[in-house]
């Protein structure tokens, strides 16, 4: 049985050239970048290199970047970093209630800390409404933090308009851009957000890695202490061969890009066909137009998530839900809670597939026909 | 019968040394063993901590020991209602349930089976101690050769259909082979304590637990000839036959609970381990099982057990035309209680078993044992 990788959302096949670029740095450059010698300039010259690479994929200056141990950590730093600077100025934060536990759980923290936190709905397409983010915007508004894209539903958030709506208020905006970079093209000069958090894992890259960019000129609080690497915002040896992996992952998908979104967007296609030809009773949550190619979340009416998971996975085909089921504990998925309401069936039915590099479109079908197959066995 | 290797074994891990060694023999037989944890009760205390999930992480580091996969389910919905509903309703009528048997009965060997049925699963394993023997198609459940781990008194509500579709690994060791094979394998829960009590209680004061579920009614303890000695808490909290916590002082023998008065509030007590009211001759039984799926219309001596851990006492079991059971001892038993189970044995065979309803005393109902 060979098993289907349809789980990319979650994480990502590194690419062969990914770990070939990282392994001479193992080998070879074992130096810390902060040393005054010759092995800690060699470290230190990789990790150049990456931030200029990382920079240019957004066409940010080299300064406004900053490594992270992932999205997690980018995330946490850009919400509480900024709202810990900016207290004087207003203690209330806008959010989604869609965004990544990175984010909700550090506002919720924040809001221990005694910042006040708006949390905006979604409409059943999975999509933030602009006339919300307008209507909650109050002086005392020091952040406003939203995905770019969802990462159960892959649905687009329109990015654009908050930034252009965010223009004349002090309030910082924040995108945790995750799921989105690496089939979107992002330029900050295009679009006036103050923070991106990105993640290496989920573009063919290493885990452990990711970066953040801060518009110059924000103001952030570290939440780590230590040495002054990543200008004094991040304390902590940085993670040179990790990085080094990082860049070869965006030089590869500033290259392929537009084959990958074409793929993804085939098999995405193609996995629905074959679940339509087999008459298989399902339906896609939110948006199909505004939605990221490598992601479908559809809802299997009369299924719950367990049993479907469980059946996949002894079927080979890696899946995943918004509804965490660890330790048997059945959540609801947030997302889709907020999307259709409490308690409507898909939010426990629902399963998310992802399409990335470990994809060719016929283990997409071969998957799709056991899925369909599945469905059909648990239906009768 | 398939080759090993294409049947599938589903097993019931709960982070215990059983299962886990359930799992472990099963995989050396060269099943294809999945291990799934089964959830069906909340305990997340107040610090967000949640015994379940410390279990499921026994449960993953043991099957990642074994290099088989595991899954979670939840039958939270399913317990609550079909097990911890009856279970607070007995406790209300006085009597003491036996939340265990149940939660084989309509879980364990019902929708966590259905559950592993649809993961194409061949059966389902579990680490009780007891055996499952097949004979021309038929199936019968016999004891654990371990005695002191028998499990077979909570597993008496088990059809045909569900015996042969069941494996219990461990029904032919003994409980200290079970933790050698354990430490043998270095598995996780090689030296874990074994769980006790109650799943949803743990290790809680009981008391506690339920007056969270149940209002407490006070009242007066008294003897069968109504002399009042003293307060009970309500009567949920005492069971027949218990001594402790009655605090009943003075001089003589010590007092014991004989019996309840559900309708007046009264908990009747006796002095003395031996006191006559404690003993009965017969019962009648209600919800009644047998393990070969043929209902006998004869009646017919064998062997019963009345508690889980007690040996068995000699019976004549006379079949009512209700469908009820009559059961008469041969010799007297002593605190014989309603709503605990009674299970009938053939030798090493669990012929099935059936809810204690009623206490007989020279073929009359005892009124005041609830």
């Amino acid at each position: 049985m060979e098993a289907v990788y349809l789980d990319h959302a979650a994480t990502s096949p590194v690419h062969p050239q990914v770990v070939e670029a990282m392994l001479p740095v193992y080998h070879e450059v074992f130096g810390n970048p902060s040393s005054v010698h010759n092995f800690g300039r060699k470290a230190r010259r990789i990790l150049d290199e990456a931030r200029r690479t990382v920079a240019k994929s957004i066409n940010a200056s080299e300064k406004e970047i900053v490594f992270t141990s992932g999205g997690t950590e980018a995330d946490n730093l850009a919400i509480i970093g900024t709202a810990r600077a900016n207290q004087e100025k207003g203690k209330h934060i806008i959010t989604t209630s869609i965004e990544h536990h990175a984010t909700l759980h550090a506002v919720e923290n924040l809001e221990s800390e005694g910042f006040e936190v708006t949390y905006l709905p979604v409409d059943e397409s999975g999509a933030v409404r602009i006339e919300d983010v307008e209507s909650s915007l109050r002086d005392d508004t020091i952040l406003v933090s939203i995905m770019m894209v969802n990462n159960e539903t892959g649905v687009i958030q329109p990015i654009d308009e908050i930034a252009d709506l965010l223009k004349n208020h002090q309030a910082h905006f924040h995108s945790d851009i995750v799921q989105a970079y690496g089939l979107m093209k992002w330029d900050v000069q295009q679009v006036p957000v103050d923070f991106l958090a990105v993640s290496g894992h989920k573009i063919n890259g290493p885990k452990g890695i990711g970066f953040l960019y801060i518009r110059e000129g924000s103001t952030i609080e570290s939440l780590q202490y230590g040495g002054e690497q990543e200008r004094k915002r991040r304390a902590g040896t940085e993670n040179v061969p990790a990085i080094k992996g990082l860049q070869t992952a965006i030089e590869l998908i500033e290259d392929e890009r537009e084959q990958y979104k074409e793929n993804y967007l085939r098999y995405k296609q193609a996995f629905l066909q074959v679940l339509d030809e087999n008459k298989v009773d399902y339906s896609v949550n939110g948006s199909k137009e505004k939605c990221v190619e490598s992601i479908v979340n559809i809802s299997f009416p009369g299924m719950n998530v367990e049993a479907l998971l469980t059946n996949f996975d002894l079927s080979g085909i890696a899946a995943s839900s918004g509804s965490a089921c660890t330790a048997g504990s059945v959540e609801p998925s947030h997302v889709l809670t907020a999307m259709f309401g409490k308690g409507d069936p898909r939010t426990t039915n629902s399963i998310r597939f992802s399409f990335g590099l470990a994809n060719n479109e016929d283990n997409v079908k071969d998957a799709a026909e056991k899925v369909s197959q599945i469905i059909h066995r648990l239906s009768d | 019968m398939k080759d090993p290797k294409d049947t599938r074994v589903v097993v019931g891990m709960s982070g215990g040394v059983d299962s886990s060694v359930a799992a472990l023999l099963l995989k050396q037989q060269g099943y294809d063993v999945v291990g799934i944890f089964m959830k069906n009760w909340d305990d997340t205390d107040e610090n967000g901590v949640c015994t379940a999930t410390e279990d499921y992480e026994d449960v993953i580091r043991v099957c990642n020991q074994l290099d088989i996969p595991y899954y979670a389910v939840n039958f939270e919905k399913q317990y609550w209602e079909k097990v911890f509903t009856y279970f607070l309703e007995e406790y209300k009528a006085g009597r003491t349930p036996n939340p265990d048997v149940m939660c084989n009965k309509e879980i364990k060997f019902k929708a966590f089976l259905d559950h592993a049925m649809s993961l194409g699963a061949d059966y389902l394993a579990t680490g009780h101690y007891a055996q499952v023997r097949e004979n021309n198609g038929k199936y019968e459940m016999l004891r654990g050769v371990d005695n002191n781990k028998d499990q077979t008194y909570f597993l008496n509500q088990l059809s045909q259909d569900v015996l042969k579709k069941v494996m219990f690994p461990l029904g032919h060791i003994e409980k200290k082979q079970v933790r050698a094979i354990a430490e043998e394998h270095g598995l996780a829960t090689a030296k874990k304590k074994d769980s006790t009590g109650i799943c949803f209680i743990g290790e809680r004061n009981f008391k506690e637990f339920l007056s969270e579920y149940l209002p407490a009614q006070p009242g007066n303890m008294e003897t069968l000839d109504g002399e009042v000695k003293g307060k009970h808490d309500g009567l949920m909290y005492y069971t027949l036959g218990q001594r402790q916590g009655l605090g009943i002082g003075g001089a003589g023998d010590p007092w014991f609970v004989v019996g309840k008065n559900v309708e007046e509030n009264i908990l009747y007590v006796g002095q003395g381990f031996h006191h006559d009211a404690l003993y009965s001759d017969g019962l009648i039984a209600t919800k009644v099982n047998w393990t070969s799926g043929e209902t006998p219309e004869e009646p017919f001596s064998c062997t019963a057990k009345f508690r889980y851990r007690q040996n068995d006492s000699g019976v004549t079991v006379y079949p009512l035309e209700d469908g009820r059971l009559k059961v008469m001892f041969d010799e007297p038993e002593r605190a014989i209680t309603p709503g605990q189970a009674v299970v009938f044995y053939n030798e090493e065979v669990c012929l099935g078993g059936a809810t204690i309803d009623t206490v007989l005393k020279e073929d009359t109902a005892i009124t005041y044992v609830g």
